[in-house]
């Protein structure tokens, strides 16, 4: 591999972590900050995704589009359509405790993605959606100049989100639910907000994600690739830590990819499957760190009480 | 009319084998005190250790059945040693994830092993018979005869013996059945054995009635899942009549909306469940 390949590569490869961790940022925002665990992150991302797409695409007699909007029009209209759905679903869920929470996020996620694998005339169903435009024609480099942009535009809004009075209530909520009610806090209000949040945040990672790509389809939304490995890279980071979540999204990808390359060296006798070997692989490393390390990377700091000595 | 006749056969076929899963799940939830996210993949594995006995040693199904059972029920044993006891002190929440981890471990490790495409048990079309207008395979009388000999089996074990009563008081009352001085441990690791056997059991039966492939047990767990909470969570009679209403009503709402949709229906059951009468049908020990 000449360095041109590998500086293509790279680009290539830092543009999905960029996406991944927009998704990270969205999830420790319901898990890492408010406790809520979702493990329906697929659902939202696959929303994000074919909202961007149905909006920015040309027509076709094959699926509900022609809007042919521009790039900047999809990432919002892939937030506003994310809003009722999650306000919705958050509505239903956000009294449950958290082992019920989790069977229904999951199988709210598993019904999105049936419903985009049923419904052909909304969806093109299996085949997919093709023909999605990188914006201003700018090509891969470009490209990364955009999703950086929205890491570091996401990453400040929950930063500053953490710090409000808004964040700290919703730690207050993680850490001890009857103390925060006791406080006159409107509980459940405050988890249905996160919820919201973070589930925008996700849909925003969907729309980012299909414009990357070009070509989406329900395959892509299967719980490994739009859950799993976004919880592995919030544990791996350190939940509730945003800056841990970036080194997370960057870490598992590396990983990732990395697996790639040791399936390619395994003889195929011996593992059948390679991307049966690469789940396998990163199964087994999220036991190791749940076993040895839950707090992650950079675990959680708390921050400074204000007015506190220094 | 017939037609509903039918799908109520389909119904309480598809309900025996989501019974035998989700008695499994609600004990490990009662006694645990988590969801077992990994549940549907024991199913799967389960089924899969009995294909290769069959096709090794040229045995009937059934006759495999109680192999894959015991080793299945070894898994999880294994599984919950070397993994899950290790954390089963931090938070419950690291458990759920550990469980999800542990789910794709295991699909990864079917396809790893027995490939990735459809399998059967037996080749060759058996002749279904035919009662008036409705069909029913001779296989189908043999996986109901098999649930329902294995749930009875679970009833036994339950109400009479030492080991079955420390477990339901477990899952009762915690706290309570820990200061008599039920060894703990020992409850876990007998619940994790009857919970890998009947998932295991499950799946085989699955497998019996369609095909093996590596989801065939992920694409159950949600209405596993919906049996347990509408049964109430640690009721192991509850899970039945969970999984047997589950059944029925994924395959009586083909008549209003397509197939492909079944899960949600399961699905939308046990929301309903948790929204007004969050305990089940038999109060739930959480």
């Amino acid at each position: 591999m000449d360095w041109l390949s590998l500086l293509a590569y790279s680009v290539f490869f830092l543009n999905l972590v960029g996406i991944y961790a927009v998704l990270v940022l969205g999830l420790n925002m319901q898990w890492g900050m408010t406790g809520q665990f979702n493990i329906g992150v697929a659902g939202f991302f696959a929303v994000g995704a074919y909202t961007s797409a149905i909006l920015t695409t040309g027509p076709s007699d094959d699926w509900l589009g022609g809007f042919d909007l521009p790039f900047l029009a999809g990432l919002v209209g892939a937030v506003i359509v994310t809003i009722p759905i999650a306000w919705v679903i958050g509505r239903i869920t956000a009294r449950l405790r958290t082992d019920y929470l989790a069977i229904a996020t999951i199988g709210i996620a598993e019904i999105i993605r049936l419903f985009f694998l049923n419904e052909g005339w909304l969806s093109n169903g299996t085949r997919g959606i093709p023909g999605i435009d990188t914006p201003f024609n700018v090509g891969n480099a470009g490209y990364l100049l955009i999703v950086t942009l929205f890491v570091a535009g996401t990453y400040w809004l929950v930063e500053i989100a953490q710090r409000s009075p808004w964040g700290r209530v919703l730690r207050a909520i993680r850490d001890n639910e009857a103390a925060t009610a006791a406080a006159g806090k409107d509980v459940a209000r405050f988890r249905l907000e996160a919820f919201v949040v973070g589930s925008c945040i996700m849909a925003l990672g969907g729309g980012l994600y299909a414009h990357f790509v070009g070509f989406i389809s329900p395959e892509a939304f299967r719980p490994l690739y739009g859950t799993f490995l976004v919880w592995v890279m919030l544990i791996a980071g350190g939940s509730g830590n945003n800056r841990g979540v970036l080194l997370g999204a960057l870490v598992v990808w590396i990983i990732w990819s990395s697996t790639e390359i040791l399936a390619g060296l395994m003889p195929t006798a011996l593992i059948g499957s390679e991307s049966a070997f690469r789940i396998f692989l990163i199964g087994v490393l999220l036991q190791i760190i749940l076993v040895s390390r839950p707090q992650g990377l950079l675990p959680e700091k708390r921050p400074r009480m204000p007015g506190a000595g220094r | 009319m017939a037609e509903i006749a039918q799908l109520l056969i389909n119904g309480i076929l598809l309900g025996s084998i989501l019974a035998l899963g989700a008695v499994g799940a609600t004990m490990i939830f009662g006694v645990l005190r988590f969801a077992h996210f990994a549940h549907g993949d024991f199913m799967a594995i389960g089924a899969y250790f009995a294909l290769t006995v069959v096709t090794v040693f040229n045995l009937p199904v059934l006759a495999a059945l109680p192999v894959a059972m015991l080793m299945t029920a070894g898994l999880a044993v294994g599984i919950d040693q070397v993994v899950y006891r290790r954390i089963r002190r931090v938070q419950p929440v690291i458990l759920l994830i550990s469980s999800f981890a542990t789910a794709l471990v295991l699909r990864s490790l079917i396809q790893m092993i027995w490939g990735s495409s459809n399998q059967v048990y037996q080749t060759g079309i058996q002749m279904p018979w035919r009662i008036g207008p409705l069909t029913l395979k001779p296989d189908h009388l043999l996986i109901f005869a098999a649930a329902a000999i294995l749930v009875f089996l679970v009833h036994l074990f339950l109400t009479h013996t030492r080991m079955g009563k420390a477990m339901r008081a477990m899952s009762d009352n915690m706290d309570l059945a820990l200061i008599t001085g039920i060894p703990a441990d020992r409850v876990i690791m007998w619940t994790w054995a009857i919970g890998g056997a009947l998932a295991a059991a499950a799946g085989v039966l699955l497998g019996m009635d369609t095909r093996l492939h590596p989801v065939m047990g992920w694409t159950l767990l949600l209405p596993i899942f919906a049996a347990t909470i509408l049964g109430g969570i640690g009721r192991p009679y509850g899970a039945i009549v969970g999984g047997l209403v589950i059944g029925c009503a994924m395959e009586l709402s083909t008549l209003i909306i397509p197939g492909a949709y079944k899960p949600a229906v399961a699905f939308a059951i046990m929301v309903a469940t948790l929204i007004v009468r969050p305990q089940g049908i038999i109060r739930g020990s959480l």
